[in-house]
């Protein structure tokens, strides 16, 4: 499907220019510049403790970088997260943390109503219609609406999360390890939901993922963040990368098994 | 506070034309104007028209939001397909996607309305309140048993750095609290009895008074409850958390009993500590009226002393500090239980912590009532 934002393609959505992250005496992040265009899906993997989340957190203004700027839609996140600037930024993205991260005293309903009751002046049966869509949009079914995130199993929870993330229709959504801890079904079927949500909402995504399957099934470029530095392309230019944790990555066991039905489909289409 | 209705965007607009045939939508049909569009379309009273044929094509933003609106508008006027609604091509996925039949079913509230909702209220907090009563028993003598066969084999069952740990913790850490606050409650008790027995010329009561009062019941009552305040509270926290942690799964699969390991060096150890800290805070009490004996009777210490001897006996002081190991079970068994009721969310912690307090504190109350009881009917 083509996508609805073709025409500004270009525009950049995040702007992220010479950004140094660390701790103590550690550097996770030297210097990185990225943009992610308006429309697109950006993947970003990495082993584990090279600063995936981190680089999510910095953007989103939850960790402040040590040196670098960011920008969302033109406005510097490293202001106070609390700030008036970045209360009119989070309305218009929506995050979903690993595990969901609902709100456990609330029922999913009430949750996904937060945002709502926060930014707008929605009546309450309209706010009940509304999250009853959303849910239908992740794929729940009606009565999980009346369930306590306690009650609900890991892969629920992160599709009543996605909900409550697209409460106010944001135009940029933060994904981080969307599948991780889900089964191989669980994770293709939430693939596929990314995927519709991006082209019938005209989402902009950025994804922070372990699994090579949903870089397949889902981007339309990858970051690969190795030696403290952003290496940006799609599958087909990475691979032909040199680095080793890039050829181990893709040309490894699971790799191979991933991309080799992709290779299939190329061959076939020829 | 920052609102999304106030973003600078076309606002969205729907008319009705003059022979009620068509409704003309435009403009931005977003969350942001979604309160203000449901508000307006509720006042068309669209179901009062007849057949009605929606133009959208002046839309230039649709969210999901605002589909919804116009899903819900269509559907008052029996419009059957989304082809019908001239919009522009880009939304049509979105608002075909969302245009799915889903079965509804009605609303079920877990409780029945009314008089019988209230009935079932009351049912189910009496069951709970039975089951628990009831669970709280079973574990009072699994612990009990346990207790009983860690001594048998000591050497095997009885964690003693565990134990000194907690006596540190629980007895150790508390003697600034208790003490101040036993001190002051002997300054307060010797200042009521002095301004009271004076209008009898009997103020020099006050001294027999004040000491049988913090023996018997002032002081290891106050110690009780800071305890059950302090530590109970810790207790559960710390092994709620740990459950939440999934920590005692992980003890139990290793074959680690988790009363031996967990509950039996906090009991013990209070057990120990807390008639410690009565003595202590039994002092203080009597230092503490000693003190306001002095200003405002002008008796002095060694004066002061002379008069207690006479008043109480060993037997006064044990009365006291024979309770203090039943409350110190009490609470250590019941701050340790709520621990393991925790379930694996955040509101748990807290909840369990709160009730782990209120009860220790309740049945310590309780139980120094039902001493003074037994006591009077022993006429001790």
């Amino acid at each position: 499907m083509k996508n609805r934002h073709d025409q500004q393609e270009k525009e950049a959505v995040i702007r992220i220019r010479g950004l140094v992250n660390g701790f103590g005496g550690t550097v996770l992040h030297d210097h990185i510049d990225l943009d992610v265009h308006r429309g697109e899906v950006l993947g970003v993997v990495g082993g584990s403790g090279t600063g995936k989340s981190v680089l999510l957190r910095s953007i989103v203004g939850l960790n402040r970088p040590r040196e670098g700027s960011v920008e969302v839609f033109g406005q510097t996140t490293s202001d106070d997260i609390e700030s008036a600037p970045m209360r009119a930024l989070e309305m218009r993205w929506g995050v979903l943390f690993q595990e969901g991260a609902l709100f456990s005293s609330q029922t999913v309903t009430e949750n996904i109503q937060v945002p709502m009751r926060e930014y707008t002046s929605m009546s309450q049966p309209l706010m009940d219609e509304i999250a009853e869509m959303k849910l239908a949009m992740v794929g729940l079914p009606c009565d999980t609406g009346d369930k306590y995130p306690s009650e609900l199993s890991g892969g629920m929870k992160k599709r009543a999360g996605l909900a409550r993330a697209l409460a106010l229709d944001p135009e940029l959504l933060f994904l981080d390890e969307p599948t991780s801890g889900l089964d191989p079904i669980s994770a293709n079927q939430f693939d596929e939901l990314i995927t519709r949500l991006q082209q019938i909402l005209g989402l902009t995504v950025f994804l922070v993922t372990h699994d090579i399957d949903t870089l397949r099934a889902v981007t339309d470029r990858i970051a690969v963040l190795v030696n403290r530095k952003l290496v940006i392309g799609t599958i087909a230019e990475l691979r032909q990368n040199k680095d080793p944790w890039i050829q181990d990555y893709f040309s490894g066991v699971r790799g191979r098994a991933a991309l080799a039905s992709m290779d299939k489909a190329t061959e076939e289409a020829r | 506070m920052t609102s999304l209705e106030n973003a600078s965007e076309p606002e969205a607009w729907f008319k009705l034309d003059r022979d009620g045939k068509q409704l003309a939508l435009g403009g931005a049909w977003t969350i942001a104007e979604s309160a203000r569009l449901d508000k307006e379309l509720a006042g068309l009273e669209l179901s009062r028209h007849g057949s009605v044929t929606i133009d959208a094509s002046k839309i230039s933003r649709l969210d999901s939001a605002g589909a919804w609106l116009l899903l819900r508008t269509r559907r008052a006027l029996g419009i059957a397909k989304v082809s019908d609604l001239q919009l522009p091509d880009l939304y049509k996925p979105l608002l075909e996607s969302l245009d799915q039949p889903r079965e509804s079913e009605p609303h079920k509230s877990r409780l029945p309305p009314g008089f019988r909702g209230r009935l079932y209220k009351i049912g189910r907090t009496a069951t709970h309140t039975f089951f628990q009563t009831a669970s709280m028993l079973g574990y009072l003598g699994r612990v009990t048993v346990e207790t009983i066969e860690a001594f048998a084999k000591p050497k095997h069952n009885l964690r003693v750095a565990a134990i000194i740990q907690q006596v540190e913790e629980t007895g150790i850490n508390a003697l600034p609290i208790v003490g101040l606050l036993s001190f002051l409650i002997g300054v307060v008790i010797a200042y009521q009895g002095i301004t009271q027995l004076r209008q009898f010329g009997a103020e020099l009561y006050t001294i027999d008074g004040l000491g049988i009062i913090t023996l018997r019941e002032m002081g290891v009552l106050m110690t009780a409850i800071i305890i059950a305040g302090r530590s109970g509270s810790a207790f559960t926290a710390q092994i709620g958390t740990m459950r939440v942690n999934q920590e005692i799964d992980a003890m139990q699969t290793m074959g680690l009993n988790t009363v031996d390991t967990l509950v039996l060096p906090r009991m013990i150890g209070l057990v120990v500590a807390l008639p410690l800290l009565t003595l202590y805070a039994d002092i203080m009490g009597l230092i503490g009226g000693a003190i306001m004996c002095y200003f405002n009777l002008g008796v002095t210490f060694p004066a002061f002393l002379r008069e207690l001897q006479q008043a109480l006996h060993v037997q006064t002081l044990m009365v006291g500090l024979i309770k203090a190991p039943v409350f110190a079970f009490v609470i250590a068994l019941v701050g340790c239980y709520e621990g393991f009721q925790v379930e694996r969310n955040a509101a748990s912690v807290g909840m369990l912590t709160t009730r782990s307090v209120v009860e220790s504190v309740f049945l310590v109350i309780v139980l120094d009532a039902a001493f003074s009881v037994m006591f009077s009917v022993l006429k001790i």
